[in-house]
């Protein structure tokens, strides 16, 4: 700012900050911002690949706007694909095929697009492993919590609406697929999809629809809760991992300006060079080989986006029912797993709920969790991979079957055994871990670290020398929180009256005894304990 | 200002480093938090040379970022987009493709390692504590916000003339039925066109490979043959939503075989035609076993036994392929003796 004795002009770039400051008070934003500190942990950088593959889908997907066509009318091919010359092909498909044999640098935008795209789906899920192994949910994060999920959904559908956009035989297969499964809504299922294909399928509308979903809709809804999302980080400041001088009241990193904005903007180059490199050397989507989509065609391993996986295992598992009544038909072979879709997919986004609703706690966090300290917790999101993983294998059943030469039969009972049977198995399993790891923590606390060094004792006893922790470990190690498990408390009130105890907190006190009651985890060490053991040694 | 503390609960179990805040260690809690560790130097902190070695790798860095984008260009320019190289181990490639993609991922990639690199040596690493304050709102500023509502809700006086409030609900919530009535004619209603085909009395069926009617001599035993009705023609929409649902294969099957009585009569010399689309969710069904008659459906593997009605032997699909009646005419060619009988593809709530 300017004073009295300052005579000189202040440099360009001052003036022009001084300019916006006067409009859009840039200094107080900067002032509570430029310096914000943010804590550094390789998981943390894992919403910045969800980030930065939605600004490459962005910036790539533009550039193919200028070129494609969403249209299905029928036009004769005659670029520069020469197996495809004169065949009867929607404008869609042929302009697709134009930006990758005639428009320079066409290909490889359009693979950047769809290499971005399934990374980003699966940064998605990775990203979202991270805030919920490590708790990073917990109040006063609940809202953004669901707003990424929200994220999430519309990513799968913008991919999927994206994928048909080519019009081509693999994609034209899955939106069958789509119109098939909307059949089977009872009652209004026939009308969705006339209304949504414009009569029957596949018509001459669903490009152009999907077009305006696809490049306009959902992204200008998740532009506006990825915004949203960020405020939110920067808002509740970003959570940390506990250690030496971390406490829930601060946060400990580097600041904005210069490191993270450093480190962060360098990795959104790091993301698009990597994404550039895969896209130069790995085809993607070759429409090519697979030819417009005819109703009457098909390609043999028609698989959908890796994404799409899940919804497609469930739709291969599931048995064909089919209940006939009064003139209608109830098609359950098709219907089930399309509610069973957003039921496996959203069991995970109700977690943070259950558990704040059993625990009671309505303090913040801005503490991780280690996944082993919160058993429960981590089986659960253990767990739903597990579900998702059968579910994925069940999708790929025809794969599975010729990679292993199993038969087909063998992997769609697996699956549907699996669905109910492996999420309980790594639910067990994943807490028997957790219990573990937590016993070998509280080892370490009261007995010190395993040197590896064996001592041999007066009277030819040999023990490994253990060393004690550092204060920093220790704290570490200790300074998570265990809760205790809620009880029902007197049904009987100090006036001798008799208190109704809901179903519900019932039901809340049992699963708090599972998750925080004897066995379901290990009680950290006391300060007392580990006085005790150390004097101990003092005795050898 | 006294920095306001995260409240805590007195019921649970204590959070971490409440009792000793500002990181004092207690002299008698082993497990006390020590406070943030004293910074490492790195050896660019404190050797000159080795902080010259890493500003002269992040310049290059940029430098080769620089040069890569020219070579960006050049290939744009120099390379035709037609040509095709083999390069190992990706086999044949389009020479502009690789060549765009490795140039601009260099680009990108330099730069990013670059800043990255200088953030990493060159740039303060010195942890720095900042203080969270609560998210919720201290109580006078809660008691600020509700009298002010309380105000503006008086003022407006909302609460005491209901009649607006009802009115004011009610138009709110019929506005947006407007919205809705326009989606009317985003398509017309399904009546009866899910269960009606071209497929009339008298079509004959035509091969899709050749395009020439069918005599019945012309289907081999053990074969499968594509087939559409006659007067379809290929390249308009109406073909792909017309063959969408009339898409028909046949097979020849030795009429001992046919296990169904229906099928036998529906059928001629053994020649029996059955929807190509599959009652699953609609993929054409394409793969076929001549010895056992099953055809599968390569989606999701639904098998139908083509001897036996054609009903599901295995996989997701809910109901057997609908089958088309045919017979031969005056000059002997295939022909349709009439529409199938039940709607074709998938199932749906109408179907019954
Ligand atoms: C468009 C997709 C998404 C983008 C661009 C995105 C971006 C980010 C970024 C950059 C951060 C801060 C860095 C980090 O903690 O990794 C973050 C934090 C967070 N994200 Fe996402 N995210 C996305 C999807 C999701 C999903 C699917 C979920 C979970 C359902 C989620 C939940 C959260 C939560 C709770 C935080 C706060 C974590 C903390 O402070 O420790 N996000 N997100
Ligand atoms: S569409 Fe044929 S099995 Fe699913």
């Amino acid at each position: 700012m300017s004073t009295a004795t300052d005579k000189r002009k202040a440099p360009a770039g001052e003036r022009v900050a001084d300019w916006a400051d006067g409009r859009l008070g840039i200094y107080s934003l900067a002032k509570a911002n430029m310096r914000k500190i943010f804590p550094d942990h390789w998981s943390f950088m894992l919403g910045e690949i969800c980030l930065y593959s939605f600004i490459i889908i962005i910036l790539t997907g533009v550039y193919l706007t200028l070129f494609f066509h969403p249209s299905m009318n029928e036009v004769e091919y005659h670029g520069s694909y020469v197996p495809m010359q004169g065949v009867m092909m929607s404008e869609a498909f042929a302009s697709t095929l134009d930006i990758s044999f005639d428009v320079r640098g066409g290909l490889l935008i359009r693979q950047i697009h769809h290499w971005a795209a399934l990374i980003f789906v699966a940064a998605m899920i990775v990203h979202m492993m991270r805030v919920f192994f490590t708790g990073a949910f917990r109040k006063p994060r609940e809202v953004n919590w669901v707003f990424g999920f929200l994220l999430l959904v519309l990513g799968m559908f913008t991919g999927f609406t994206g994928y048909s956009l080519p019009d081509d035989l693999l994609s034209g297969t899955g939106v069958r697929f789509m119109e098939g499964a909307i059949l089977s809504v009872p009652v209004v299922g026939t009308y969705i999809s006339f209304f949504l294909f414009g009569g029957e399928f596949p018509g001459s509308d669903f490009v152009a629809r999907f077009y305006s979903i696809h490049i306009l809709l959902l992204p200008g809804i998740m532009m506006g809760l990825l915004v949203a999302h960020l405020i939110l980080v920067f808002y509740h400041k970003h959570t940390q991992f506990p250690g030496p001088g971390r406490t829930n009241n601060n946060v400990v990193g580097m600041p904005l300006l210069p490191v993270y904005m450093a480190k962060a903007g360098g990795f959104f180059f790091l993301v698009f060079g990597v994404i550039a490199a895969i896209a130069a050397i790995a085809t993607i989507n070759p429409i090519w080989n697979l030819g417009p989509y005819r109703p009457d065609h098909v390609s043999t391993g028609a698989q959908p986006d890796w994404y799409m996986g899940m919804p497609e295992g469930l739709i291969r598992a599931m048995p064909g029912w089919e209940i006939n009544l009064w003139g209608h038909t109830l098609v359950l072979g098709v219907f089930i797993p399309l509610i069973l879709f957003p039921l496996v997919l959203g069991a995970i986004a109700v977690w943070p709920f259950i558990e704040s609703w059993v625990t009671g706690d309505k303090r913040e966090h801005h503490l991780l969790d280690r996944p082993r300290n919160a058993p429960t917790r981590t089986a659960f999101g253990v767990a739903w991979i597990a579900e998702y993983i059968v579910l994925l294998i069940g999708g790929g059943n025809d794969m599975f079957a010729q990679y292993f030469h199993l038969s087909i039969n063998a992997i769609t009972w697996f699956v549907r055994i699996g669905f109910f049977a492996v999420p309980v198995l790594a639910f067990i399993i994943t807490k028997r871990i957790c219990l573990g790891l937590q016993r070998r923590d509280n080892d370490k606390v009261l007995h010190g670290r395993e040197t590896g060094v064996i001592k041999r004792l007066p009277h030819g006893e040999f023990v490994e020398v253990h060393e004690p922790l550092s204060q920093d470990k220790l704290h570490t190690l200790t300074s998570h929180h265990q809760y205790t498990p809620a009880e029902i408390g007197p049904t009987v009130d100090e006036n001798g009256v008799e208190r109704k105890v809901g179903a519900m907190e019932k039901l809340r006190v049992k699963l708090s005894k599972g998750m925080y009651g004897e066995g379901n985890q290990i009680p950290k060490p006391t300060v007392e304990e580990y006085k005790e053991i150390q004097s101990g040694h003092g005795h050898h | 200002m006294s920095s306001q503390e995260i409240p805590e609960d007195k019921h649970l179990p204590s959070e971490q480093g409440d009792a000793h805040h500002g990181g004092v260690a207690v002299a008698d809690d082993p497990f006390a938090d020590p406070g943030l560790p004293v910074h490492k130097p790195r050896i660019q902190d404190i050797d000159d040379r080795a902080a010259k070695r890493s500003e002269r790798t992040v310049a290059m860095l940029f430098t080769v970022s620089m040069l890569a984008t020219i070579a960006f260009i050049a290939a744009y320019v120099i390379i035709p987009v037609d040509k095709i190289v083999y390069i190992f181990p990706l086999g044949k490639v389009s020479a502009l493709n690789f060549a765009l993609g490795m140039t601009l991922g260099t680009a990108l990639f330099c730069i990013g390692a670059g800043a990255v690199h200088w953030a990493r040596t060159l740039m303060s690493d010195v942890e720095v504590a900042d203080d969270r304050h609560p998210i919720a709102a201290p109580a006078d500023v809660k008691a600020k916000v509700m009298s002010d509502f309380a105000a503006g809700a008086e003022e407006s006086a909302i609460g005491r003339r209901p009649l607006i409030r009802n009115t004011l609900l009610g138009a709110l919530a019929m506005v947006p039925l407007s919205g809705l009535v326009l989606l009317r004619d985003l398509g017309p209603l399904p009546e009866e066109k899910l269960r009606k085909t071209v497929w009339a009395k008298g079509k004959l069926l035509i091969n899709q490979n050749t395009g020439e009617p069918l005599r019945p001599e012309d289907v081999q035993v053990g074969s499968l043959t594509f087939v559409q009705p006659e007067g379809l023609e290929e390249g308009t929409h109406e073909f792909q939503t017309e063959i969408a649902k009339a898409a028909v294969m046949i097979v020849r099957i030795q009429p001992d075989d046919i296990k169904d009585k229906r099928e036998l009569e529906w059928s001629h010399d053994g020649i029996v035609a059955y929807s190509k689309i599959c009652t699953h969710v609609g993929c054409p069904i394409s793969l076929y076993e001549q010895q056992t008659h099953h055809v599968l459906c390569p989606c999701h593997q639904s098998t139908f036994d083509l001897s036996d009605g054609a009903r599901v032997i295995f996989g997701p699909a809910g109901h057997a392929l609908p089958q088309l009646r045919i017979g031969v005419n005056g000059e002997g060619f295939l022909e349709a003796l009439g529409d199938f009988e039940e709607p074709v593809g998938p199932a749906f709530w109408e179907r019954g």
